[in-house]
C-alpha cells in the first residue's frame, strides 16, 4: 500500500512538473500566471485523451507481464509477439482475406499457445524464463518479418468499426469534446479482472505463494507448475490483446520494429508498479500507475521541447531513482526495526 | 613450549538463540595426533570444528595454539595458522582444474599474471607426496568424489596447514576410496600434522585414532585412549545421559493399520527395500543417524520424492502419490525439516500459511473463502498457543517453535490422517518443544497415526510407542517400547546389528 501511494506521488509530481513545463509561456511573461498554466498543452484535452490511450494499450500488457514477474520470472518476448500479432491481423484481413472472427481466432490462438509453449518449456524442461523468451523474442519477430515479407501491414482505410476499439473514444457531455477512450474501457475491464484473480481467487494467492518461495508452496500441495504455467499463458494473452490494439491504433505495422521493446517498457511499468524481480511481490493498481507515469514522462520530453531521442535516458534515470529510493526506504526501516530489537 | 599441546580449547562456550550448542567445552590436540570426535547428531561436533576453523566465534572460553592464546575472527585468521577445514560438502570449483583449486585465492604470480608453470610443478609435488598421480590440470569435475577429497586435502597441504579438521570425509566414499584416504590420513600424521577427525562410523574411528573426544548435548562426555576405544565403549559415552529428563507419553493402544510401506525403494537408496507399517493412534519414531534415508522416506511417503518402486497402502488401499497433492488428498501431511525453505512462506503473515494447506477444500469456486480463511486462523492461533500479536504478522517475524506450530496448524486443519515430521523440535526452546509433544500426543489419541524422524535421542526414547532405525538406507531393526533404550537404538543405527524387520 505504501509502494503504491509512494509511486502515485511521483505520478502527481510528474504531471504538475509537466503542467508548468507545458505552460502558455506568452500568457506567463504577461503575468497571467492562472491563464497561462490553464492553457498548458499538458492539460489540452488531446493531450489527455492520448495519454489515457497510451497508458491503457501499454497498461494491458504491463499487466500481462506482472504475473509473470510475480512467479519469479521475465518475459522477453511481449514485443515481438505484439509485432507477431501486430502483422499477422492486418496481413490475414487483407492479404488472405480471411473473414475477421477467424482471423482474430487465429491470433488468440497462436498468443494462448506461445505462452502455453513458454510455461512447458520453463517448467517442464527447467529452462531459464530468459533464456526461453529471449529465443521467443528473436523466433517471432522473425517469424513475422518471414511471412509479411518484411512490408508494413495496414489496414488501409477498411475496419474502421474495428479500429474504433483503439482509436474511438466515448463523448462524456459536459467536457467540451474531451471523451474517454475506448482502450481505456479495455484496461478497466483488465485490470479489475487481473486483480480480482490475483487478490480473490486461491491461485491468485498461489502465484504470490510460489513467488516467494517455491518450495513451501509445492510442499503445501500446490501445483507450482501449473500455476507458473497459467501466469506465462496470461503474459502472452496480454500481448497478443496488447498486439492487436496496437495495430488497430496505428493501422500500420512494420514488421522490422513494430512493438520493439515493449517488454522493456512492460517490466519497468511493473517494477515501478511495486513487483519486485525476486518474485511474490505486485499488485495491479501499482502497475496502472506505473504505466501512467512512464506515459506521462515521455509526455513530458515531448512537450517541454526536449529532444525526443533522449527519452530512454529520462525513463531510465527515473526508474532507477524510483526503485533505489523503494530499497533505502526499506533498509530503512528493517535498521530502525532492528536497533528497536535490540533495545 | 614445546610440550604445550598444539592445539588447546579451554571452556568455550556457544550459544544460538534458544539454544545452547556448546558449554565448558575441552579439547586437546598434540602434534601428529588423530583425534577422532565422535558424538549424537546435535552434540556439538560441527560447532566446535566452526569454531576451530574461525567461521563462528564462541561465547566465551579461550583457545591457546602452541600454549599461546589466540583468536580466531574469521577463516582467514585459522588458515594463517594452518588450520584448515574440510567440509561435508566439498569446495572444490569443478570447473578448474585441480592445480587452479589447489591454489586458489593465492595462486602465484609473475607480472601480475598466474604463473601456471608455479602451480602445475608445485601441485605436482603436493599430490605426489599424498601418494597421487594425477595431472595437476585435469578438471576436478571429472575426478570421483574420493579424489576430490584428497585434492582438499591437497589444498590444505600447500597452503602448510597443520591441523585438519576432516567432518565425515566418508559419507560419500566407497570402501576402495575410504581405505585409500585412511591411508593418506596415517601418513599425515607420521610427517607431525595433526588431525581432527569427525564421524559416526565407530569402526573407522577404532581403525584410525590415537584418542576419542566424546561429545554429548554439547558438553564434554569423556575421553577414550587408544587402547580404551572399542565399539561399546563409545557407545555408552554418547548415548549415557540423565534419564530422568525424559518426555514421557503414555503408551497408546493401536487401531486399524493406517499407512503400509511395501518393498518401498526411494530416489536416494534405490537398491533396499523398506517395509514397514504404521497403525492409527501410533507414534512411531524414526531414528538413525544424518544420511541413514530418513528424510527421503518421509519425502516418499509425502510425494516430494516419489518413491521408484514398492507400494504405498493406506488401510488396505494402495495410493500412488506423485507430488506432495496426491499425499494430502490421501490424507497425509508432512511437516518438513527445514521449515524455512519447505515449511512457510516467511514473508506472507501467519494467516496465510496456516490456511495455504486449506484453500483449495474451502475455495467457492475458485475465489478464495475468507470466512473460512479466517475461521482457520482463529481457530489454530490459540488452539497451538501461537504467539503473534495478530494474524497479520509476517512469519519470519515470529520465533522458531511458533513458526514450527504454523507449520503443524497448516496442515492440522485438513485433518490428516497420517502425520509425518521431519526433525519436528529441532532448533526450538524447550517450552515449544513441550507444546509439540503435547500435540502430538493429542493427535494420536484422535487416531492420527504419526510418523516422526528425530536425531534427538530424548526424544525418540520419550514419545515413540516403537521405533523404526534406519542405517544406510534400509531399517536396520524395529523396538519396541519395552525393548527401547539408548544402546540398543545406538547399535543399529550404527550398523552394529541388525535385526530383521
Amino acid at each position: 500500500m505504501k509502494k503504491i501511494l509512494g509511486i502515485f506521488t511521483l505520478l502527481v509530481v510528474v504531471c504538475i512538473a509537466t503542467t508548468w513545463l507545458a505552460r502558455d509561456k506568452e500568457l506567463w511573461e504577461a503575468n497571467d500566471y492562472i491563464e497561462s498554466i490553464k492553457a498548458s498543452s499538458f492539460l489540452k484535452p488531446y493531450n489527455i485523451e492520448n495519454l489515457i490511450r497510451r497508458t491503457a494499450l501499454f497498461g494491458v500488457i504491463s499487466i500481462g507481464v506482472a504475473f509473470v514477474i510475480i512467479t519469479g520470472g521475465i518475459d522477453l518476448s511481449i514485443g515481438s509477439l505484439i509485432c507477431l500479432v501486430g502483422c499477422g491481423l492486418p496481413w490475414l484481413l487483407t492479404t488472405k482475406g480471411v473473414s475477421l472472427p477467424v482471423a482474430i481466432s487465429a491470433m488468440g490462438i497462436v498468443s494462448l499457445a506461445i505462452g502455453l509453449s513458454h510455461g512447458w518449456l520453463i517448467t517442464q524442461l527447467r529452462l531459464q524464463p530468459f533464456v526461453v523468451t529471449l529465443c521467443g523474442l528473436l523466433l517471432y519477430r522473425g517469424l513475422a518479418r518471414g511471412f509479411t515479407g518484411d512490408q508494413t501491414q495496414g489496414f488501409g482505410t477498411g475496419f474502421q468499426s474495428l479500429r474504433w476499439l483503439a482509436t474511438g473514444k466515448l463523448a462524456v457531455p459536459g467536457l467540451g469534446g474531451f471523451g474517454i477512450p475506448v482502450p481505456c474501457i479495455i484496461l478497466l475491464v483488465v485490470a479489475v479482472a487481473a486483480a480480482i484473480f490475483l487478490n480473490k481467487t486461491i491461485y491468485g494467492r498461489y502465484l504470490l505463494a510460489l513467488g516467494r518461495n517455491e518450495q513451501a508452496a509445492r510442499y503445501s500441495g500446490i501445483n507450482t507448475n501449473a500455476m507458473i504455467i497459467v501466469a506465462y499463458v496470461i503474459c502472452a494473452a496480454t500481448a497478443g490483446l496488447g498486439g492487436i490494439l496496437f495495430v488497430l491504433d496505428v493501422n500500420s505495422a512494420q514488421p522490422v520494429d513494430f512493438g520493439n521493446f515493449y517488454e522493456l517498457y512492460a517490466v519497468a511499468a511493473a517494477v515501478l508498479g511495486g513487483c519486485s524481480l525476486r518474485g511474490g511481490e505486485g499488485s495491479i493498481v501499482g502497475v496502472v500507475i506505473g504505466t501512467a507515469l512512464m506515459q506521462v514522462l515521455r509526455n513530458m520530453i515531448n512537450l517541454a521541447g526536449l529532444p525526443t531521442h533522449i527519452e530512454f535516458a529520462v525513463i531510465g534515470g527515473v526508474i532507477l531513482v524510483g526503485v533505489s529510493a523503494d530499497e533505502l526506504v526499506k533498509l530503512y526501516a528493517a535498521r530502525k526495526r532492528a536497533a528497536a530489537a535490540n533495545v | 613450549m614445546t610440550d604445550a599441546p598444539l592445539l588447546e580449547v579451554r571452556k568455550v562456550a556457544k550459544h544460538f538463540p534458544g539454544v545452547r550448542a556448546l558449554r565448558d567445552v575441552h579439547l586437546t590436540l598434540q602434534r601428529g595426533e588423530l583425534l577422532a570426535v565422535i558424538g549424537e547428531n546435535g552434540a556439538g561436533k560441527s560447532t566446535l570444528m566452526k569454531i576451530l576453523a574461525g567461521v563462528q566465534t564462541p561465547n566465551s572460553g579461550e583457545i591457546l595454539f602452541e600454549g599461546a592464546p589466540i583468536e580466531l575472527p574469521n577463516v582467514q585468521a585459522a588458515q594463517q595458522l594452518g588450520i584448515a577445514l574440510i567440509h561435508q560438502e566439498l569446495n572444490l570449483a569443478g570447473n578448474l582444474d585441480i592445480g587452479a583449486n589447489i591454489y586458489l585465492g593465492r595462486e602465484p604470480r609473475r607480472f601480475g599474471f598466474i604463473d601456471r608453470d608455479k602451480i602445475r610443478t608445485s601441485s605436482r609435488r603436493v599430490l605426489t607426496s599424498l601418494g597421487l598421480d594425477l595431472d595437476p590440470d585435469q578438471r576436478v569435475d571429472e575426478l570421483s568424489i574420493g579424489l576430490q577429497q584428497l585434492v582438499e586435502i591437497a589444498k590444505a597441504l600447500a597452503s602448510d596447514a597443520r591441523v585438519l579438521i576432516m567432518d565425515e570425509p566418508t559419507s560419500s566414499l566407497t570402501q576402495h576410496e575410504s581405505s585409500r584416504l585412511f591411508k593418506v590420513i596415517k601418513d599425515l600424521c607420521a610427517r607431525g600434522v595433526s588431525v581432527v577427525y569427525i564421524s559416526h562410523r565407530l569402526s573407522e574411528v577404532k581403525e584410525l585414532a590415537d584418542r576419542v573426544t566424546v561429545l554429548r548435548d554439547g558438553e564434554n562426555a569423556g575421553e577414550l585412549a587408544r587402547d580404551e576405544i572399542n565399539h561399546d565403549a563409545m557407545v555408552r559415552l554418547m548415548v549415557g545421559r540423565d534419564l530422568s529428563q525424559h518426555y514421557q507419553h503414555s503408551p497408546c493402544i493401536p487401531g486399524a493399520i493406517a499407512l503400509q510401506a511395501v518393498a518401498l525403494r526411494t530416489p536416494a537408496h534405490p537398491s533396499h527395500e523398506i517395509h514397514f507399517t504404521l497403525h492409527a493412534g501410533e507414534i512411531v519414531a524414526l531414528a538413525g543417524l544424518v544420511g541413514a534415508g530418513r528424510t527421503e522416506l518421509l519425502q516418499a511417503l509425502f510425494g516430494v520424492a516419489p518413491a521408484l518402486g514398492g507400494e504405498i497402502r493406506l488401510g488396505s488401499q494402495p495410493v500412488l502419490l506423485r507430488s506432495p497433492i496426491d499425499a494430502i488428498r490421501a490424507g497425509i501431511a508432512l511437516v518438513p525439516e527445514d521449515r524455512k525453505a519447505h515449511g512457510l512462506i516467511l514473508e506472507m503473515a501467519v494467516r496465510e500459511n496456516l490456511s495455504l494447506a486449506s484453500l483449495r477444500r474451502d475455495q467457492r469456486h475458485g475465489f478464495l473463502n475468507a470466512d473460512s480463511e479466517r475461521r482457520v486462523s482463529d481457530e489454530m492461533i490459540p488452539r497451538l498457543s501461537i504467539k503473534t500479536p495478530s494474524p497479520e504478522q509476517p512469519a519470519q517475524l515470529l520465533s522458531g517453535g511458533n513458526q514450527q506450530k504454523i507449520v503443524l496448524g497448516k496442515w492440522l486443519a485438513l485433518q490428516p490422517r497420517v502425520l509425518l515430521l521431519d526433525e519436528p523440535t529441532r532448533g526450538i526452546d524447550i517450552g515449544a518443544k513441550r507444546e509439540i509433544y503435547g500435540l502430538m500426543e493429542k493427535l494420536a489419541a484422535q487416531g492420527v497415526a504419526i510418523l516422526f524422524v528425530s536425531s534427538e535421542m530424548e526424544e525418540v526414547l520419550g514419545m515413540a510407542d516403537r521405533v523404526l532405525v534406519m542405517h544406510e538406507g534400509r531399517i536396520a531393526g524395529e523396538l519396541s517400547k519395552t525393548q527401547l533404550n539408548e544402546e540398543a537404538v545406538m547399535q543399529l543405527a550404527t550398523g552394529r546389528k541388525q535385526i530383521a524387520a
